[in-house]
């Protein structure tokens, strides 16, 4: 690897590995009053807290890097990882510098940790955020703009400061860039995944929970711009698949590794939807909280936790697989996780209709053993081979 | 005893009437042309399925008596069959695998299909996915009423227009669609103001625990006296005359001193008041009953039975704000209130109803009840100095409900509070 190249990746895998959140304590220290407001998978506006000056933290649990000393006493073990890892956080002091916590609606169980939040933490500033699921602009939509007000009430008195509408233009513009930039580098991925490995292009995307916007777009650009001048990174005879499922708790980076090892080039995934939430851009003159509102309404992405008043659950999925050419789809999803393991019959009836082919698997954040992952992982790769030679 | 088991079994003969007439006419209702509903408890619309003269049918309570009826394991295994996860909620597979099986209800009876799937996505996210699953299977149309949560224990204004927006511009038309008729708010409120009757008397009986020894278990007692206003006949005559009934039998309970009626008659002397928080477990559900009564332990209140309505903290539907009171009733039930009003309310029980102790019963199947409980545990025991008990099991899945360690962890916690009271005595 080229020094340039080696030193961007380094940078991203520090990001990726500091559970301390020390770049958001660094953020905050450069500037006097300055505030970070965590927020859980899987969208929620981060634009509204850029324009009050507020650093949106992503926050996915602790991964396969935590001990878990006093997560696992809140939650049964029926219940996914994610939530007892990211109590964990908060009770081991990391999660201090956050002034605040977003609870996107994606579930059940994020759900009830943002009640749990409010009695673990009294006095912390806590939000369920809670999208619609009508999508009439004068239904749905009346009520997101209702749910954004109060939010932006929120965030203005956290901040100390109002969100002027030319503030929140700015920031929509800010995101709009790191979206564009994101969806360059996952067309880029599709066309040459050997040259932007999803092992690689993982931590970049995780770059952008601590880092904000600006920084991280810039950060995409530059991993863009460098991957390319790899001489060794060559085409291989690898199957092309796409992933799903990965939605909330993400998985350990050792299995997308494995996967690509077993000969999968992953070409399409749902990691970090929120940041990818909106499939487009959003307009950026004109009233600011009502682009952000049509932008929700119209370009959201179709993912378990978004009703789809058409019903055609799986067609995205499938379009996905057409668009990138994909020859097969690997399932991947958390053990306990509801609201993928409840998606998965529909996205393998349209795939079956389609005569896609796929399989699946279920994993932990904290998932150490990935010998049977490869194992069949590797066959199910060789047989979409074969089977496309066929 | 035996006069009052006969009294209890009138409203008990009543509601089976009720549900087996229920389950009969819907499976008429193909060939006599009724169109039919499948909708969900929290939050369901009876009176206004009703002024449609729709049929509802809850796939839940199909999911549950399945589960009493020894019949949900076969389904389940079924649904696992078509790769539905071991892992997910056992009311959805218990449901897909009836459906597989044919479709025949847990009374024996033909189920019709759906000619709409009334999704009230109300306190439950496995809803919406349950729906979307029924959707593939039958074709039909979908109704979705987006039902916002209560994360902190208020209805907002703007909360309740959202609601009643979708049910003037999704639900309400397409009911006429279905229907064939047109929205008639009178007749709403004329079933209203029934469904107020019933609610009025149910929370009498449910406060009738308050007494001491109480006259009903409010869980084990609670599930039958919940089902019919949280299914199919809230707002109807029937649901009235039930309700009429199952008050004047408890009132006589009560002027003769009896404790709860359990399947072996009147329960012995009353030894602990319990509070409990989550739902049964359904395929050992009598088992289950008894190792309270065999140890005096009733409950006194519970958190199950306000899954379809919070009315002993004042709800009431409304016939002169029909809409807007069938938004607050759906935003009011208990899955979809914050962790915090939760933990509120199970406080308040223990202390209004004079608990000795609490139980959780955790189910695997629902995380919407599940997730977050051992932290409810630790704040009830911080709040009222009284330590909690905690048991795991499944609704429907009977591979969940080990029976050994269950009744263990039941005795246990009983020795314990005795333990605590001798000590208090002592001291
Ligand atoms: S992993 Fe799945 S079940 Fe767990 S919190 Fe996330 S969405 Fe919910
Ligand atoms: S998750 Fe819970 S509330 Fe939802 S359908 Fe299953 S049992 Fe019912």
């Amino acid at each position: 690897m080229k020094p340039e190249l080696e030193q961007l990746v380094h940078r991203a895998q520090q990001l990726y590995e500091d559970l301390d959140l020390a770049a958001v304590r660094t953020w905050k220290q450069a500037a006097p009053g300055r505030k970070a407001i965590g927020y859980m998978p899987i969208y929620v506006p981060r634009e509204l807290m850029h324009a009050a000056g507020i650093l949106p933290v992503g926050i996915l649990g602790g991964g396969d890097r935590l001990e878990i000393i006093r997560g696992d006493a809140y939650f049964q073990s029926y219940i996914c990882h994610i939530p007892r890892s990211t109590v964990e956080l908060a009770l081991s002091g990391r999660l201090d510098v956050l002034d605040g916590m977003l609870f996107p609606s994606i579930g059940d169980v994020i759900r009830n940790l943002s009640g749990m939040w409010t009695m673990l933490f009294p006095g912390r500033y806590v939000r369920y955020v809670d999208v619609p699921q009508n999508f009439d602009p004068k239904v749905g939509g009346a009520y997101w703009r209702r749910e954004l007000e109060t939010l932006q009430g929120d965030l203005t008195r956290l901040a100390g400061r109002a969100i002027k509408d030319d503030d929140l233009r700015h920031s929509i513009a800010i995101y709009n860039q790191n979206r564009q930039a994101i969806r360059e580098l996952y067309q880029a991925r599709s066309w040459q995944p050997w040259v932007y490995p999803t092992s690689e292009l993982y931590l970049f995307l995780r770059a952008g929970n601590v880092l904000p916007p600006e920084e991280h777009t810039e950060l995409l650009r530059q991993y863009l711009k460098l991957a390319p001048l790899e001489e060794d990174r060559k085409e291989k005879d690898h199957s092309r698949v796409v992933l799903v499922g990965m939605f909330c708790e993400q998985p350990p980076l050792g299995l997308l590794l494995t996967l690509e090892r077993a000969g999968c080039w992953i070409v399409d995934d749902d990691l970090l939807l929120g940041m990818r939430w909106l499939t487009g851009e959003v307009e950026v003159e004109g009233d600011p909280l009502a682009n952000l509102v049509t932008a929700f309404l119209e370009q959201s992405t179709a993912t378990a936790s978004r009703y789809q008043p058409e019903g055609d659950r799986g067609r995205a999925l499938v379009e996905s697989v057409q668009h990138n050419v994909a020859e097969g789809v690997i399932f991947c999803a958390p053990s306990f996780c509801d609201p993928a393991l409840l998606d998965q019959p529909m996205l393998i009836a349209a795939l079956d209709r389609e005569s896609i082919q796929h399989t699946q698997f279920k994993y932990s954040e904290d998932t150490g053993q990935f010998a049977v992952i490869r194992e069949q992982a590797g066959t199910f790769s060789d047989s979409i081979r074969l089977w496309s030679e066929a | 005893m035996s006069e009052h088991s006969v009294e209890k079994e009138q409203s008990m003969l009543l509601q089976k009437q009720m549900i087996a007439g229920h389950y009969q006419a819907l499976a008429r209702a193909p060939e006599e042309g009724r169109k039919t509903v499948y909708t969900f408890v929290p939050g369901n619309l009876t009176e206004l399925l009703r002024s449609f003269d729709l049929l509802p049918v809850l796939p839940e309570i199909n999911a549950l008596q399945s589960g009493m009826r020894k019949l949900s394991a076969g389904y389940i295994a079924e649904a696992e069959k078509y790769g539905h996860s071991e892992d997910v909620c056992t009311y959805v597979k218990c449901d897909i695998g009836m459906l597989k099986k044919g479709n025949i209800s847990p009374t024996g009876t033909q189920l019709p299909n759906p000619d709409l799937l009334l999704l009230s996505y109300t306190g439950c996210f496995t809803f919406m996915k349950w729906f979307e699953l029924l959707r593939q299977e039958y074709d039909c149309p979908v109704a979705m009423l987006h039902v916002p949560y209560q994360a902190d224990g208020k209805i907002h204004p703007h909360h309740r227009d959202y609601v009643v927006e979708q049910l003037r511009s999704e639900v309400i038309p397409m009911l006429e669609k279905i229907s064939g008729r047109r929205y008639d708010e009178d007749r709403l409120r004329a079933s209203l103001a029934l469904s107020v009757y019933a609610e009025d008397d149910l929370v009498w009986v449910l406060e009738s625990a308050k007494n001491t020894p109480s006259p009903i278990d409010a869980y084990f007692g609670g599930v039958y006296y919940i089902g019919p206003i949280f299914s199919a006949f809230r707002g109807t005559p029937e649901g009235v005359e039930y309700y009429r009934t199952l008050r004047q039998e408890i009132e006589a309970r009560l002027r003769d001193g009896l404790g709860p009626i359990t399947p072996e008659g009147s329960m012995g002397r009353e030894r602990y008041r319990l509070v409990v928080e989550g739902p049964p477990n359904w395929t050992s559900f009598r088992e289950f009953w008894k190792m309270f009564y065999d140890e005096g332990a009733v409950v006194v209140a519970s958190s199950y039975t306000k899954v379809g309505g919070l009315y002993d903290r004042g709800f009431r539907h409304d016939p002169d704000r029909p809409l807007e009171s069938l938004a607050e009733y759906c935003m009011g039930c208990y899955t979809n209130l914050g962790l915090p009003s939760r933990v509120e309310l199970l406080e308040s029980y223990i202390r209004e109803y004079h608990a000795d102790g609490f139980m959780i019963n955790s189910v695997k199947s629902c995380n919407s009840f599940s997730a977050g409980q051992l932290l409810m545990l630790r704040q009830l025991e911080e709040r009222t100095g009284i330590p909690g008990g905690f048991i795991e099991s499944d609704l429907v899945d009977p591979r969940y409900f080990s029976s050994a360690n269950i009744k263990n962890r039941i005795e246990s916690y009983l020795q314990m509070l005795e333990q605590k009271r001798g000590t208090k005595v002592g001291a």
